[in-house]
């Protein structure tokens, strides 16, 4: 056994942890147990390499790489300490930011690498010196790509910049024509080596990765975090072809196909394919229906509210993006406790796509305190709308719009929607009587046995908690 | 308002034994409040326990007959006579039940008539017209009555009882059939306390009666799913098979209840006189089919019979009717519900649109040209959910299917997309060095193994799922580790800003991920 097999062997082990920890996420039950998994994996993966680095290295080289990790773990704690449940969204994708930049970084370093001459993994040459290169330029490409998508997700999710799509013309056409300039960049750079392609190369990407984000509006953020999960694993692969470590590869295509799943579960969700999330917004092309006339709307008040739900047998709430704008979970959650104790059985309506991440919703209530039993997702929940009392859309707009269900011209028609129309009641929060994020008039507001609840949804949650 | 309103006339029933009522003094307000001036005919709710002076009180005018039948809208529960046809005038529109597919010949009497008519039993089953539904809503009390007079027959406790006097079994119910009315039967039944089985050809059912706390029998031969949501023939096969199931269930059960119906065609026969014939004496079926010639052989419609080994088959035709003031109340609400849709602008006009599926399909006649049959509404989405896939929801109903996008792609291009990426990967790795194929094995592999991993992940956890991969895809602080030893300055630096960065991900992500999961718990 030599000191370079057992960190094979170590890799080994850390890939399968790595699998185990993600097959334990599948269930709340075991969830717990993935995690301490995947940092097991971790753990071993990172002390081999650094008995490795130390072996075949000077100090200098090994106080570097403490000083280093030390900084991140902090910063990484902190970060993870202090955001708020909300901020979700926005720290996953900075995160994912960090992963491009590193496989940038990386890319770079073995470029310079072999053309310096110095190391042991310089010692590449004929044929293989050309997949070599190859694979830094496929390294660099898709690190940047995800380096700046990530950073517009992330200030976009934040609100630090409009989270309107940005509509350049001819946008299909620039995306496509900078994929046709990172092939022929490659070519050349196969080809003849040099410092300007490189440098050429990554500028393409990371304007392609800016655009491309930039691009897409705030309501297709899940398939875009998701889609960003997943270039992030598929850079790390892409590092490991480079460095020829087993450990890399398994772990990014292990993420690179994560994030890809959830991005197709997303665009299910949503009856759009990925290829049309990707070339631009909804409400641009479809255009509104024209001014259709839905007749009145009517409101209510948080005490007739409060009344309503003392009443009511069975109470399903349906939160979207709004709930978590408004802070509104602590409320809602301490709504659905008491109405609870009154033997008032109160269950959650979850559209895959509510919020901003896929899952977030759940997340959300989770911090609050809502048992996770009684949140239901879609297919779950669905049928059960019809013996409803009262339901509660609480900031939740295109996923409860029956217009997908019923009108084949709407924009939306054919995305699976929550049927709230089919409950007895239902309460809609909303601050105003805007559309939501497709452009789509919901005709839900005009129903017979719809009223609308106006104003801050943290407000009047507790308002008619206060009322109960 | 710049017109006179339109008059509703509520009308008596004129068919013997009818106890039912158009309009109830609960609707008549919701009616007025459409912009209508509602006339009662004077004693039309005598039998449903309404009386001219509720009427009154609630913002009617009650009226003689001749003016009722009057009116420019008469609202009716059974299908009119030809004398009652001819008391409407020109131009007046027309609400009752019809039965068109069954009455040819009342659809031709009405169109040689200038009037419009609507056939309240010919609402098609999209989700959105469930509220105009009186099949499913005379079926529910139909359903809920059959179980009460098989109770009233049945000389035992239904629910199971240890008393003073010795232990009572509790009774068993077989309902045959689970639509609206058979479902409404399950229920009763069980809340009587019984121990009820439910069996019906179609197995999306299996699921509805379970949630009723009764058992579904599965007959186990594959039928169809139903595309407009009513049951269909079923195969012989089938038949073969239930018959055999029938005969075990007879010699077991005290009660059954069959309500098996197919839309224009003569009842199903279910249980042969053999079958009744193993019954326990003090047996009782009920046979909720017997006006469309009966599920059970023996039944004679509209009494109840006793059979030679003293099973009581009970026909009644009229079991909505037995319950007079509640199926009034929820026929004149389907009726209210009609009137909102043909009342878009509340102001007591009543306006027909024919683009309007549900409109267009209840018409039988428009201005005395006969719109029947009407076109067909699919209700269901069509099963096209790929067999095996995680994906492959249940089918639902829906409304009218939605147009516009492509279904899934079907198998064919799944198989040449397959077989694209199939050939590419082909001479990927056959042109490749012998290094680099290893790595492509373990690429691939790894993919397949993270797409079967990640597929079974609870939508719930999908956040966490995502902090974890973001943590673990830090890893490439693997490669920057490497390379920090490697070259000169520039590498140096350059690897010190990548662990650096990778660092944060690995930490923050895990550290933020075990926060979550911490939040999540169980009630």
């Amino acid at each position: 056994m030599t000191l370079s097999t057992a960190a094979q062997a170590a890799y080994i082990v850390a890939a399968l942890l790595f699998i185990l920890s993600l097959a334990g996420l599948s269930k709340h039950e075991t969830a717990r147990s993935g995690v301490v998994l995947g940092i097991s994996g971790m753990v071993i993966a990172l002390a081999a390499t650094v008995v490795l680095t130390a072996d075949g290295s000077g100090t200098l080289a090994v106080v570097l790489l403490l000083v280093a990790m030390a900084i991140g773990a902090a910063v990484g704690l902190w970060r993870a300490r202090i955001v708020e449940m909300t901020a979700m969204p926005e720290l996953i994708a900075i995160l994912h930011s960090f992963v491009g930049l590193a496989a940038v970084l990386v890319g770079w370093n073995g470029f310079l690498e072999v053309e310096n001459g110095g190391g042991a993994q310089a010692e590449v040459s004929g044929s293989l010196l050309g997949v070599h290169h190859a694979e830094v330029s496929i390294g660099v490409f898709i690190g940047a790509l995800t380096f700046t998508g990530s950073i517009v997700a992330f200030l976009k999710l934040s609100a630090r910049i409009d989270s309107r799509p940005m509509m350049l013309p001819g946008k299909n056409s620039l995306n496509l024509g900078a994929l046709a300039a990172f092939a022929v960049l490659t070519v050349l750079f196969v080809v003849s080596p040099n410092l300007g392609l490189l440098v050429a190369l990554t500028a393409v990407a990371l304007l392609l990765g800016w655009h491309l984000v930039a691009s897409i509006g705030g309501g297709d953020m899940p398939v875009v975090v998701s889609m960003l999960n997943s270039y992030s694993g598929w850079a790390a692969a892409a590092s490991g072809f480079l460095l020829d470590n087993n450990l890399l590869i398994v772990t990014g295509a292990l993420v690179g196909s994560s994030g890809a799943y959830l991005s197709y579960v997303m665009c299910q969700a949503m009856n759009r394919s990925f290829i049309s999330v990707i070339a631009g917004g909804f409400g641009i092309e479809a255009g509104p229906g024209g001014d259709h006339d839905y007749g009145e709307h009517r409101e209510i008040t948080a005490v007739e509210t409060a009344d309503l739900l003392t009443e009511a047998k069975s109470v399903v709430i349906t939160p979207g993006y709004g709930m978590a704008v408004a802070q509104a979970q602590y409320p809602v959650a301490e709504l659905t406790r008491r109405l609870r104790e009154r033997g008032v059985e109160v269950r959650f309506g979850i559209h895959p796509v509510a919020g901003r991440l896929p899952g977030h919703m759940n997340v959300l209530l989770a911090e609050a305190k809502v048992p996770y039993d009684i949140v239901l997702e879609m297919d779950e929940i669905n049928d059960d709308f019809a013996t409803t009392s009262v339901v509660l859309v609480i900031g939740a707009n295109d996923t409860v719009n029956p217009g997908a269900v019923e009108d084949p011209g709407s924009p939306i028609a054919g995305m699976p929607v929550l049927r709230v129309w089919e409950a007895e009641n239902v309460i809609v929060f909303k601050r105003s009587m805007a559309t939501g994020y497709a452009g789509v008039q919901n005709p839900l507001f005009f129903r017979d046995n719809s009223r609308m609840l106006f104003g801050d949804a943290r407000q009047r949650v507790e308002e008619i908690v206060a009322a109960l | 308002m710049s017109h006179s309103a339109q008059r509703l006339g509520v009308v008596a029933e004129s068919t013997p034994g009818e106890t039912r009522v158009a309009a109830t003094p609960a609707t008549v307000p919701q009616l007025v409040s459409l912009g209508y001036e509602v006339i009662v005919e004077s004693g039309a709710g005598r039998r449903s326990g309404f009386t001219d002076d509720a009427y009154a009180t609630a913002g009617a005018r009650i009226a003689g007959r001749e003016e009722t039948w009057d009116a420019d809208v008469v609202l009716k529960v059974n299908a009119p006579s030809a004398d009652e046809i001819a008391a409407l005038h020109d131009g007046s529109t027309l609400v009752s039940l019809i039965g068109p597919a069954a009455d040819a010949d009342l659809v031709d009497a009405l169109a040689r008539r200038p009037i419009t008519v609507l056939a309240m039993d010919a609402v098609p089953r999209v989700s959105r017209a469930q509220s105009l539904d009186v099949l499913s809503s005379m079926a529910n009390i139909a359903g809920y009555r059959a179980v009460i007079e098989a109770a009233h027959a049945f000389g035992r406790f239904f629910t199971g009882q240890v008393t003073a006097a010795g232990k009572v079994p509790p009774a068993k119910v077989l309902v045959a059939g689970a639509g609206v009315a058979g479902l409404a039967a399950v229920a009763t039944a069980t809340s009587l306390g019984a121990v009820v089985r439910a069996t019906d050809p179609r197995p999306e059912v299996a699921e509805q009666v379970r949630s009723l706390g009764a058992e579904f029998l599965d007959v186990g031969v594959a039928q169809a799913a139903s595309t407009d949501g009513y049951a269909r023939e079923t195969s012989r096969d089938y038949d073969r098979r239930a018959a055999e199931m029938y005969a075990e269930q007879a010699a077991d059960v005290d009660i059954v209840v069959t309500t098996a119906l197919i839309p224009g065609r003569p009842a199903p026969r279910l249980l042969t006189a053999g079958h009744v014939a193993r019954m326990r004496p003090g047996s009782v079926i009920v046979d909720m089919a017997a006006a469309q010639g009966g599920n059970v052989e023996g039944t004679r419609p509209g009494e109840a019979v006793v059979t030679e080994n003293g099973v009581t088959i009970i026909g009644y035709t009229d079991l909505a009717g037995r319950l007079p003031a509640q199926a009034s109340q929820l026929y004149g609400t389907n009726v209210v519900n009609l009137m909102k849709l043909l009342t878009p602008g509340e102001d007591g006009r009543l306006v027909l649109d024919f683009d309007d599926v549900v409109q267009r399909a209840m018409t039988v006649v428009r201005d005395g040209e006969k719109t029947w049959p009407p076109p067909p509404v699919p209700v269901s989405a069509a099963p096209t959910a790929p067999a095996g896939s995680a994906a492959s929801a249940p089918v639902r109903e829906t409304a009218a299917a939605p147009a516009g996008r492509p279904p899934s792609p079907p198998g064919r291009r799944r198989h040449l997309v397959t077989a694209a990426v199939a050939v590419a990967l082909f001479l990927l790795t056959a042109f490749s060095p012998n290094a680099l194929i290893e790595h492509v094995t373990v690429f691939v592999l790894s993919i397949v193994i993270g797409y079967y991993v990640i597929g079974n992940v609870h939508h719930a956890l999908h956040t966490p799922l995502m902090s974890i991969t973001n943590a673990i895809s830090g890893i490439i602080v693997v490669g920057a580790l490497l390379q920090i030893g490697q070259g000169g300055a520039v590498v140096a630096v350059l690897s010190f800003v990548a662990i650096l960065l990778a660092s944060i991900n690995i930490v923050g992500g895990f550290a933020v991920t075990r926060r979550m999961l911490g939040m999540f718990t169980r009630s």
